[in-house]
């Protein structure tokens, strides 16, 4: 026998359970389907406007900066004035996401854009969020040639975009969103749910920014 | 590890008198618990997700079996692999298998209490490959030769200063002269360091806090970032989690993510909750090009169908040790074993066998503040109350113990002659209290009079005043 047979099987024993029940068989398969949300707290079922200063009020709670712009167009001029306000080259590196591209980067000039995964040399990164979440402030953000995983850790600076109305109140939104684009029980390579810059509190608890991850992540909501 | 639980009693009197622990350990205390409980006071549905997530644990292990079927048919679909494990032996075998095969020379680390449950570290450097922890914390201990003290705070006993002293023993590259006072300091230093690693590494291995059926993911919680940068810049990401890790739904783990981060470190979510689905797609510039599962079983199974089985619902959010008055005075290296406090004291005499770890479970008050605390609603002291049981009928409970525990249980079993035998020592007691009725030394009790000393009874006994108040309460 397998080790996964015996595993498998020493589980029944212990349970005094079938594999080959079919009720038991049918409990899982329902519950895996169905994928009910639980208990979601009031303070992720908000309207709107309460919902997009809750997700800022608790974005802001972990350390990171927010900033709303009217059209996605404005985007290139915020990135260039929040990197003036930190002292930082003007210099970015982004994926090929769809968002970010219309942005149209070429708008300002001053600004080098430069595409691909980061190879840990980038002081500032740019990504698109598809989803937030109000309850806890938390961004999502998920892997593939539009929005590589390096950018989200190596640059010392993280730059997020999200649009407003993608903004929900709970994590259960954000997994619904994340199964609509991707399908049913499917999911990217990797999907990050970030809540503010990286931090360590390894040393006598006290917390410090900056652990491995980025120093500062910066959220420009899109309004449109 | 080197297991050392046997000399519990040893380990701690020395943590007691271990200054530079003790000042370290006020840490816990003082962080720890303000900050759940401020996290869990602003979340008015905190109690209604504990039961929530208690009862998706209990189906989860009640279909166990057929979760992990689904589980792994999921992460082989999506382009991954699931070896299984039986033993520790086993996880090492397989895990050196995947790096062999891969001429791994260096392998990086996200934080995890799994591998060290298995020793990998050790049998890695035995087997000629390098592991390197990259949690500040795992980082600092690797560099001592220590094991974690604490399961989410590794380096909790230490202070500032011996920190400083080991990184400047071993950052032999940097300029002498460096300013290391601040944390800061300290942080960006090892920052800069491992920042290469994970670049060199052949393989990044990480736990994880859930595995989920629905999808075929991995998820890992963090606030550094680390396991996130093992597992992506490592050209193989291996996953190391024992079978209880999973849960049906992703939706169901967002209500136990509710749960730990608060438990935890008192935030509302981590800083990184990443779910991982196989290896990198055809199209992605970034990730692992292999995604390996090590399923590891370890005595879980043996724990399934018992009375212990509620401890296989266990998140490990440290919440128990935090609030623990025990783990509080002798921190976590005197319970000699890799899990500490009252979750360790339930757990390493199944992982271990309780000829090792019996000596546990009697390193508790049984205040309760761990069972309270739990996000799972594990009754962990009624869980020490069945392993002290154990530890008695097998004879393994030390000879003065025994023979205290049968000469109260011969008058326990006979209450007339208890009650006499009652009153005849009151007043000898009280006596012996003289006018400050404090008792300084009793006949065999030395060691608990040399400490403290014992209140003079008053007054009546229990039972007498038990009986007059129940009379006062009926006529009433």
């Amino acid at each position: 026998m397998s080790a996964r047979d015996n595993i498998l099987s020493r589980v029944r024993r212990s349970l005094a359970a079938s594999g080959d029940d079919t009720q038991r068989r049918t409990a899982v398969a329902e519950r895996i389907a169905a994928a009910r949300p639980g208990i979601i707290p009031q303070r992720g079922q908000l309207p709107t406007d309460e919902r997009i200063k809750l997700f800022c009020y608790y974005a802001e709670k972990y350390g990171a900066t927010t900033t709303r712009i009217g059209s996605i167009t404005e985007l290139p001029a915020a990135v260039s004035a929040y990197l003036k306000s930190r002292n930082l080259p003007a210099s970015v590196r982004m994926g090929d996401d769809e968002l970010l591209k219309a942005a149209d980067f070429a708008s300002e000039p001053v600004l080098s854009v430069l595409h691909g995964a980061s190879d840990g040399n980038d002081l500032a990164g740019v990504s698109h969020a598809i989803a937030g979440v109000a309850e806890s402030g938390t961004l999502v953000l998920a892997s593939g040639q539009d929005n590589p995983v390096t950018i989200n850790f190596l640059p010392e600076h993280h730059i997020v975009a999200i649009n407003a109305a993608d903004i929900g109140g709970s994590l259960e939104e954000a997994f619904a969103d994340v199964t609509q684009t991707y399908g049913k029980g499917e999911m990217p390579r990797t999907v990050n749910f970030v809540t503010g810059p990286s931090r360590s509190g390894d040393i006598e608890q006290k917390i410090i920014m900056g652990a491995h991850g980025p120093r500062a992540l910066h959220i420009v909501i899109v309004d449109d | 590890m080197q297991i050392t639980t046997p000399h519990f009693k040893e380990n701690a009197t020395r943590a007691i008198n271990d200054p530079a622990l003790q000042q370290a350990l006020k840490n816990v205390e003082n962080g720890f618990i303000a900050k759940r409980r401020a996290a869990t006071d602003a979340l008015p549905e905190f109690e209604q997700l504990r039961d929530s997530a208690r009862d998706i644990k209990n189906h989860t292990l009640a279909h166990l079996d057929l979760y992990i079927e689904e589980y792994e048919k999921k992460v082989v679909a999506s382009g991954g692999h699931v070896h299984f494990a039986e033993t520790a032996e086993d996880a090492r075998a397989i895990i050196l298998d995947i790096c062999r095969k891969r001429n791994a020379k260096t392998v990086t680390k996200g934080k995890s209490m799994i591998t060290e449950e298995i020793g990998l570290n050790d049998f890695f450097e035995k087997n000629g490959i390098e592991p390197v922890e990259t949690d500040l914390g795992e980082y600092i201990i690797q560099l001592r030769g220590e094991t974690p003290s604490h399961i989410i705070a590794p380096a909790v006993h230490l202070n500032k200063d011996q920190i400083e002293s080991d990184f400047r023993r071993v950052h032999t590259h940097l300029p002498a002269d460096r300013d290391l006072t601040e944390h800061e300091a300290l942080l960006n230093e090892a920052r800069q360091v491992l920042r290469k690693r994970y670049f060199e590494a052949d393989v990044g291995i990480t736990g994880a806090n859930f595995l989920i059926a629905e999808t075929g993911s991995s998820v890992i919680v963090t606030n550094e970032g680390n396991g996130d940068l093992t597992q992506t810049l490592g050209k193989c990401h291996i996953v190391v989690a024992s079978i209880e890790k999973l849960v049906p739904t992703l939706n169901d783990s967002a209500q136990i993510l509710r749960l730990l981060a608060r438990s935890a470190t008192g935030q509302d979510m981590s800083v990184y909750t990443t779910f991982s689905t196989g290896p990198k797609r055809a199209q992605d510039p970034d990730g692992p090009e292999e995604y390996h599962v090590v399923l590891l079983d370890n005595g879980r199974t043996a724990m399934l169908g018992t009375e212990f089985q509620d401890m296989l619902r266990c998140i490990r959010c440290g919440a128990c040790m935090n609030h623990c008055p025990v783990y509080h005075a002798v921190g976590g290296h005197a319970y000699g074993a890799v899990y500490p406090g009252p979750m360790g004291a339930v757990l390493t005499p199944s992982l271990s066998g309780i000829e090792v770890g019996g000596n546990l479970p009697n390193a508790s008050t049984f205040c309760g503040r761990c069972e309270s605390v739990c996000p799972m609603r594990i009754p962990l002291p009624k869980m020490m109350r069945h392993w002290r049981e154990r530890e008695f009928e097998k004879h393994l409970t030390p000879t003065a113990a025994r023979y205290g525990l049968k000469f109260w249980a011969f008058f326990a079993k006979r209450p007339r002659l208890y009650r006499t035998a009652v009153s005849l020592a009151m007043p000898v007691l009280s006596a012996l209290g003289g006018s400050k009725r404090r008792i300084h030394s009793l006949p065999l009790a030395g060691g608990w009079t040399k400490h403290r000393e014992m209140p003079a009874p008053e007054g009546k006994t229990f039972l007498q005043a038990w009986a007059e108040q129940k009379a006062k309460g009926t006529s009433r």
